[in-house]
């Protein structure tokens, strides 16, 4: 055929040539679409406190295949799967410490349940869960207004290694404080303890990591620390070239030196 | 060798006639497979509800049906793994762990044996509100507004594997009206309804048999799989009249190219779901579930049969 269309392609050729491109944008439009609603129903991810032995978020986010075994096999059946049009990522298991708290079964049946490894079976000792960590609203913790309370310290599984009593005395007409402090070295997030807080709303709370915890830097030496000499890292003599340490060191010294010799 | 059929309109018309004529018992009958599939349907959503919620167990502490359709463990012992989910995992770069991918083996045993598509017709949630779409719309006389190339759900399931490496998240899974259904009946109620209901408006009002017929990559997938299934529908060409009942009920009516059936003898797609809707509608019974290795020996018995009929016929 002579006949051409525009930019000189043969008709047959630019249709397909059209119907291609068509296809991709189809492609390309649907795709980006289902991609950004992926993305955005994975955002809510870092508020959710997922079962003990959870992969880090994103890994967890992809490794879960949404069955629910672990919470038919959680015994005080606190795990649930997010529904479609909640707040967190759709279809996973979470809980909430405040009406249902982790009870830390020491053989860890919600993990063991988990056919995919997104609760994953390195997790041995339910101790060494990290769920998430206790945080104190150190303005509404009765303990911080100097009445007695401590039921988080009292209640918590790991007592006296997640949380701590510290004593601040005060004027003699007053009792010292009973301060609880929570450690995330032990802390395994449970929410036993926001799950007891007799106020109103919870002054203990369980939060993600992420959302709470700092870091205060490598270089940072802490010389009162035993575990931490402080030039562990920092070996100035590497750090001078090489001949100015070899270089001999003449016999007789620059300045004066009678003074170290004693001969006064 | 047997002459090649000649069908003329009138073997066809007294074909649907005798459908039409048949007594209740026998259409109550011919709704048999419909029932058992439902039966199939809600059993299974049953047994995960009852072991979640009312604690059914074979024995003690081995609980009855864990899980839900993505994943479960049968009395404790049997783990089934949707395959199409367990591959979106692995393509995110997740090393599933072994129970995981025993379930897989089970199921895809099962499927390429009986058919993928099984799933879609006996064991799928949404099938049964797909179905009601299509039953109304057929009651309504729903006109079409467009149609769409039955081939797109193989082009969605091709997106939904590149968007799940490109996401890092199964990009299925995280958005099936069939997982958000399952789930949800059993594990709480949230707004999975309105995927539902979104699917029932969409079949009923926009694109005959739409969601299962031409978007669910799920589907897609199965019917990948049920290609190389032992479960078929036999076709006998020798006493089929054309009358084109099947191809009315059929919600995949592009398997019942009644040309090539000839020649292979039973439905062969992969896209066909043994749902049993042909099989009890034909009128003459030349549609009927066999097992492949068989067909091709019923169909001789069939040919000898007509044959010596057709003779029979003649020397009268």
């Amino acid at each position: 055929m002579a006949e051409t269309g525009l930019g000189g392609l043969n008709p047959t050729r630019r249709d397909f040539l059209v119907k291609l491109a068509q296809g991709a944008a189809l492609a390309g439009t649907g795709g980006l679409l289902w991609d950004y609603i992926l993305r955005n129903e994975a955002r809510a991810a870092p508020y959710a406190l997922r079962p003990p032995g959870a992969l880090a978020e994103d890994d967890f986010n992809a490794a879960c295949i949404k069955c629910g075994q672990c919470v038919n096999a959680c015994p005080p059946l606190i795990l649930k799967l997010q529904p479609a049009g909640g707040d967190l990522p759709i279809g996973m298991p979470f809980y909430e410490p405040r009406t249902g708290a982790c009870v830390m079964c020491p053989d860890i049946p919600c993990m063991k349940a988990c056919p995919t490894g997104a609760l994953s079976p390195k997790l041995k000792n339910i101790n060494d869960a990290r769920m998430g960590l206790a945080v104190i609203d150190i303005e509404n913790c009765l303990s911080y207004k100097g009445l007695r309370c401590e039921i988080c310290h009292r209640e918590c599984p790991l007592k006296g290694k997640a949380i701590t009593l510290e004593t601040h005395p005060r004027q003699t007409s007053k009792h010292a404080m009973f301060i609880p402090l929570v450690h995330s070295d032990a802390c395994t997030g449970c929410g036993i303890c926001e799950k007891a807080c007799p106020t109103d709303i919870a002054a203990i709370r369980i939060l993600p990591h992420k959302l709470v915890q700092g870091k205060i830097g490598e270089h940072y030496r802490l010389g009162w620390t035993f575990d931490t000499e402080v030039t562990q890292d920092f070996k100035p003599a590497d750090a001078l070239p090489a001949t100015a340490v070899d270089a001999p060191v003449p016999k007789t010294a620059p300045g004066v030196d009678y003074l170290n010799e004693g001969g006064l | 060798m047997s002459e090649s059929p000649s069908f003329n309109k009138a073997d066809a018309l007294a074909s649907t006639e005798k459908l039409h004529g048949r007594a209740f018992g026998a259409r109550l009958w011919s709704w048999r497979y419909i029932v058992l599939r439902r039966i199939g349907q809600f059993g299974i959503l049953l047994l995960f509800f009852g072991t979640a919620h009312w604690g059914w167990q074979v024995a003690k502490d081995v609980p009855l049906l864990t899980g839900n359709l993505s994943a479960s463990k049968f009395i404790g012992l049997v783990p089934l793994t949707d395959p199409f989910a367990a591959l979106q995992i692995f393509l995110t770069g997740h090393v599933l762990e072994r129970e995981s991918l025993i379930g897989v083996a089970i199921v895809m045993g099962i499927y390429l044996l009986i058919g993928g598509r099984m799933f879609c017709a006996w064991v799928c949630p949404v099938n049964a509100v797909t179905d009601a779409a299509g039953w109304l719309r057929d009651k309504l006389g729903v006109q079409a507004i467009f149609h769409l190339p039955r081939m797109l759900r193989y082009f969605i399931l091709v997106a939904t594997l590149a968007i799940t490496v490109l996401s890092g998240l199964a990009a299925f899974e995280w958005v099936s009206p069939i997982g958000m259904t399952h789930r949800e009946i059993i594990f709480g109620l949230g707004m999975g309804f309105t995927a539902l209901l979104a699917i029932f408006l969409f079949d009923l009002l926009i694109l005959k048999n739409g969601w299962c017929g031409h978007l669910c990559p799920l589907g897609a997938f199965y019917s990948l799989i049920g290609k190389t299934a032992l479960l078929r529908v036999r076709f006998d060409k020798n006493s089929c009249t054309h009358c084109g009942e099947c191809a009315k009920v059929c919600p995949e009516p592009q398997v019942l190219n009644l040309k090539k059936l000839d020649e292979r003898g039973y439905v062969f797609s992969g896209e066909c779901s043994n749902c049993g809707r042909c099989t009890p509608i034909c009128p003459e019974g030349s549609l009927q579930f066999d097992f492949k290795p068989l067909i091709r020996s019923h169909n001789t018995q069939a040919r000898v049969q007509a044959d010596a009929i057709a003779v029979q016929r003649r020397t009268r």
